[in-house]
């Protein structure tokens, strides 16, 4: 429980509190992405650099740039002058509160926890490399497939609906260049709503 | 409150923070926000029983946790892309408005 | 085995052949039925003759001519049951004579049923009855004998009960058939116990029948409870059987009755062959009926207690019928009272003399009492169907072969010495009757049977054929009929046309009886005792000194005498003041009315039965039919309530518990359901709201499980 180790938590969970309560949705993902690096920064305290990267690269310049794309297409940017919790919004705060205090008090009363800490491993890339070609090429290739048909579907799923139909219709994905979807990010102004 | 508590503490409140926005907030996308901090913080915990668990050059909480962001980006792809098709059908993202599903 | 033999089972065969074939004919045939019925007739007579013919050929070899054959039958297990027949003098005997009355009878009846619409029918019946009667006369077996006496039976009820919409028809044939019922339960008690003492069912089998030497004596030997020998108590039992049939004393009251059948039926069967069966049981099985018993080491010899107990119960009948038969007005009840007497006679004759004696006796019988019946049907079919004898007279003018041959019949039946066979017959009896060594009694009553019946004939004979006709208006003249063509039939209420003769149809098997009726008495005359002989297997010679021995020639003038006593009192009663008018009544209801008022109502016997028996028995009818209504009905009903009530319980369960049960579970499971499926209201928050709620849950749980 080093003192870097505190810092980085405190930083990381106020963002995070931060990302699910300001009113600005822009400032919620500006502050996700502080919870994120926060995040890595931890695991690279942990020793787990490659995972702290891995978390950079992936959560912090992907999914958080993702959550600000969707923002913008689904016109969430400006301050909404409505409610912004949801009604029921205290029992939601309620059971959050109990499912903390039911894994603090687990964590709390845990015996397993109490031996002292072995010395850091050495996690190399090399290690990792290895070690995802023999023991976990499975889940490897599994990962491929599912990004894979994650992409697709993702693609197909925000696609714009006559897009949709034409491309189903013509059998199989073909990238064609129909007059109505020429990509798959258009400015939302036109076309406001689909057929 | 050993290493290992702190962490697991740690990443205990952030599933909680995550979990309490998941619920409360109206936008589906800050529910989806929510997800992926709850999904941090298990990556979290994977980490912290690495480091001070049993056989931590077995390597397994790393691999899972290399897996679970591949997968973590995937979902928030799909999602978001779910999101969006919602938004052009119903001109809005307000979830307690997307109710048709209903028993 | 000679041919006729092996082929006598034709003679019984062809008229059940023929009946069979008249019966499936759809269309009432009538020429065809009266053909198929005489032809096959004609045809068993024929074969009759040349059985008897073949008999007579071996006549006089030692012993008694006979011959058996029979086949197989029904196995029972490894034994086969047979059916056999048996060809002997008795069965010659018989078979030539039922079959040549049963053949002139079908003759007469095609004229006399000639305008009844049933005319098919009745030669159905006939020619059924004449099959079952040759089955009886030719059966060696008890099974083939019960067979067709039962058939007999069957067809006497059939044909008494003819003119079935009549209700007193019909209550003659049930009342017929009722009776000779307990009749055949004794025959049929005896024939089982015969049975199971001999083990054999055969009367003849070449020394192992039952009416053989061998199973006789062993028979007489062997007691039963009673003290009594077997044979004996087998032989009552047979004898009742022929009670029944025969028409004897305490069963005699169904033959007066079946006069309602039509008057070829009252001549075949009441007269000449169903009646005469009974007399033909006793001698047929009378080897057992003669067995003298061995009671402890004793040997009875001269009579046995069934031959006692037989001659007495003829004797009795004898007299009894012949004075009913007296105060008679309809022309066949005195004809058929006549024949229980002269049935009476048979009896005595058998139990006195042996089987010759009553044989020859049912033998002259069977003519002169078919002619004289054939001749009252003459009479009623040419009075227009008119039956009472105080409205006929003068008949002799208008019809004089009927009158000519009605005489000869009458004459033969009273027993005038000499020229008419009634009188050989009847005087062989009263020979026998004298010589027997038990009691004197038989000998008297049938003397004063034959005074009573040559009184009573005499008195029919006047009443009917002299003085002149009585007969007038009838209210009734529906039965009119022409025998012209062209007139139409009369069915109104009109004056009965004039008396006339019968065709030829029906006269000539009349003139033909009566030639028999004549002739037959002289096989049978002391001179020339051939039908004894015949029946007995020896030769006989004509001899006229055995007419001087032993009182015979007294005895023959004596019933003469009787004879002449009867026939003299009935011409001075009624032939010499003739009856005037319909109305007045008889002489001898004047003379004696208390007497002629008990003969008059057959002495009250069909009351006592119908006060005692037939009371009793329609009081155990009621009983039952109180039982069968009220206790098994009850217990039948209280079934049909329990299960109803069991029914409409389970249908009470069903509804309200088990389809109420089911029904609310599953209105409360859909409702429930409804309820929880409210609790989705697709805001996907609230989901992951009781998500975490129930992850809380299952984490506590698992460690408070962990930990105990």
């Amino acid at each position: 429980m080093s003192w870097p180790f505190i810092i980085i938590a405190v930083v990381t969970l106020f963002a995070a509190a931060a990302a699910m309560s300001w009113r600005n949705l822009v400032h919620c993902a500006l502050s996700l992405v502080v919870a994120l690096a926060g995040l890595a920064a931890l695991y690279l305290n942990l020793g787990a650099q490659f995972v702290g990267f891995a978390q950079i690269l992936v959560y912090v310049g992907a999914v958080a740039i993702l959550i600000v794309f969707a923002i913008l297409l689904t016109r969430s940017g400006e301050t909404p002058n409505q409610a912004v919790l949801a009604p029921g919004w205290l029992s939601g705060l309620a059971v959050a509160a109990v499912v903390f205090a039911a894994l603090g008090w687990a964590i709390w009363h845990s015996a397993a926890l109490s031996p002292a800490p072995a010395p850091a491993p050495e996690a190399t890339v090399k290690k990792i490399g290895d070690v995802l070609m023999t023991r976990y090429v499975l889940p490897l290739e599994v990962i491929g497939l599912l990004l894979t048909s994650a992409l697709i579907g993702a693609v197909i799923i925000a696609m714009r609906e006559d897009a949709a139909k034409t491309k189903i219709e013509n059998g199989g994905l073909k990238m064609e260049r129909t007059p109505a979807a020429s990509s798959t990010v258009q400015p939302p102004s036109s076309q406001g709503g689909a057929a | 409150m050993t290493p290992l508590q702190g962490c697991l503490l740690v990443s205990a409140l952030l599933f909680a923070i995550g979990l309490a926005g998941a619920v409360t907030r109206r936008n589906a996308i800050l529910a989806l926000v929510g997800i992926e901090l709850m999904l941090n913080a298990a990556n979290l915990n994977f980490i912290a029983f690495w480091r001070f668990g049993p056989h931590p050059e077995a390597l397994t909480g790393l691999m899972v946790v290399i897996f679970s962001i591949a997968i973590a980006a995937a979902e928030a792809a799909v999602g978001l892309a779910l999101v969006i098709a919602i938004y052009r059908h119903r001109k809005t993202i307000n979830l307690d408005e997307i109710k048709d599903l209903r028993g | 085995m000679t041919c006729i033999t092996q082929n006598l089972w034709l003679v019984p065969v062809l008229p059940l052949a023929a009946s069979a074939v008249i019966a499936v004919n759809k269309q009432p045939q009538r020429k065809l039925a009266a053909t198929l019925a005489i032809g096959s007739m004609v045809f068993a007579f024929l074969l009759s003759l040349g059985a008897f013919s073949v008999v007579l050929l071996h006549h006089g070899e030692e012993g008694v001519f006979r011959e058996v054959a029979g086949f197989n039958w029904l196995q029972f297990g490894g034994q086969w049951l047979r059916l056999d027949w048996a060809l002997d003098p008795l069965t010659a005997v018989m078979l030539v004579m039922v079959s040549l009355v049963s053949l002139l009878i079908f003759i007469f009846s095609v004229g006399y049923m000639a305008h009844d619409e049933n005319f098919t029918r009745f030669f159905c019946f006939l020619s059924l009855f004449a099959g079952a009667m040759l089955g009886v006369v030719i059966a060696n077996n008890l099974v083939l004998f019960f067979i067709c006496w039962e058939i007999v039976g069957l067809t006497s009820y059939l044909l008494i009960g003819f003119w079935y919409h009549k209700p007193s028809a019909a209550a003659a044939a049930k009342k017929a058939f009722i009776t000779t019922r307990i009749g055949d339960l004794g025959l049929l008690l005896g024939m089982v116990w015969l049975y199971a003492e001999t083990g054999t069912l055969n009367f003849y089998a070449h020394g192992n029948g039952c009416l053989e030497h061998t199973a006789l004596t062993t028979m007489a030997a062997h007691l039963t409870a009673a003290g009594m020998a077997v044979s004996t108590a087998i032989g009552l039992l047979i004898f009742l059987g022929a009670v029944g049939k025969s028409g004897q004393l305490p069963l005699h009251v169904w033959l007066p009755d079946a006069m309602e059948g039509p008057t070829p039926v009252s001549a075949l069967i009441h007269a000449a062959t169903m009646v005469a069966a009974g007399v033909f049981l006793v001698a047929r099985v009378f080897p057992l009926m003669a067995q003298a018993p061995v009671i402890e080491g004793v040997v009875y010899l001269h009579s046995t207690t069934v031959l006692d107990v037989v001659t007495w119960i003829g004797a009795l009948t004898a007299v009894f019928a012949a004075s009913i038969a007296v105060a008679q007005n309809d022309i066949k009840r005195i004809l058929a009272y006549s024949t229980v007497s002269q049935l009476g006679y048979m009896m005595l004759g058998l139990g006195v003399g042996g089987v010759a004696v009553g044989m020859f006796h049912l033998i002259t019988h069977a003519f002169f009492k078919a002619l004289l019946f054939l001749g009252s049907g003459s009479v009623i079919h040419g009075c227009h169907e008119e039956q009472d004898v105080r409205r006929m007279g003068g008949l002799r003018k208008v019809m004089p072969v009927t009158f000519a041959t009605y005489a000869i019949g009458m004459l033969a039946l009273a027993g005038f010495p000499l020229f008419f066979s009634g009188f050989w017959s009847k005087d062989e009896i009263l020979h026998a009757a004298h010589g027997w060594p038990v009691s004197p009694g038989p000998f008297y009553l049938g003397c004063a049977g034959a005074l009573l019946t040559a009184f009573y004939m005499t008195r029919q004979v006047a009443l009917v054929f002299f003085g002149q006709y009585r007969g007038g208006v009838r209210q009734n003249a529906a039965d009119a009929h022409s025998h012209k063509k062209d007139q139409p039939l009369s069915t109104e209420s009109s004056q009965a046309g004039p008396p006339h003769e019968s065709p030829a149809v029906m006269t000539g098997p009349l003139v033909v009886l009566a030639i028999f009726a004549v002739l037959l008495g002289f096989v049978g005359t002391p001179a020339w005792p051939w039908f004894d002989a015949f029946l007995n297997g020896e030769r006989a010679e004509l001899n006229f000194s055995r007419l001087t021995e032993s009182g015979t020639l007294g005895l023959m003038l004596s019933s003469a005498v009787i004879v002449f006593a009867g026939l003299g009192l009935g011409w001075w009663l009624y032939g010499r003041r003739l009856r005037k008018t319909a109305e007045e009544p008889d002489v001898l209801q004047v003379a004696q009315p208390g007497a002629f008022r008990w003969l008059a109502n057959k002495y009250f016997v069909d009351e006592i039965y119908a006060a005692s028996v037939i009371r009793f028995n329609a009081g155990a009818a009621r009983i039952c039919d109180f039982l069968d209504h009220w206790i098994w009905g009850g217990v039948v009903l209280l079934i049909t309530w329990v299960t109803m009530g069991l029914a409409r319980l389970y249908r009470f369960m069903d509804e309200f518990m088990v389809d109420a049960g089911f029904d609310t579970g599953c209105e409360t499971l859909r409702e429930g359901g409804g309820e929880i499926s409210a609790w989705h209201n697709g805001r996907v928050q609230n989901y992951l709201r009781v998500i975490g709620v129930a992850l809380v849950v299952l984490v506590l749980f698992l460690t408070w499980w962990r930990k105990s």
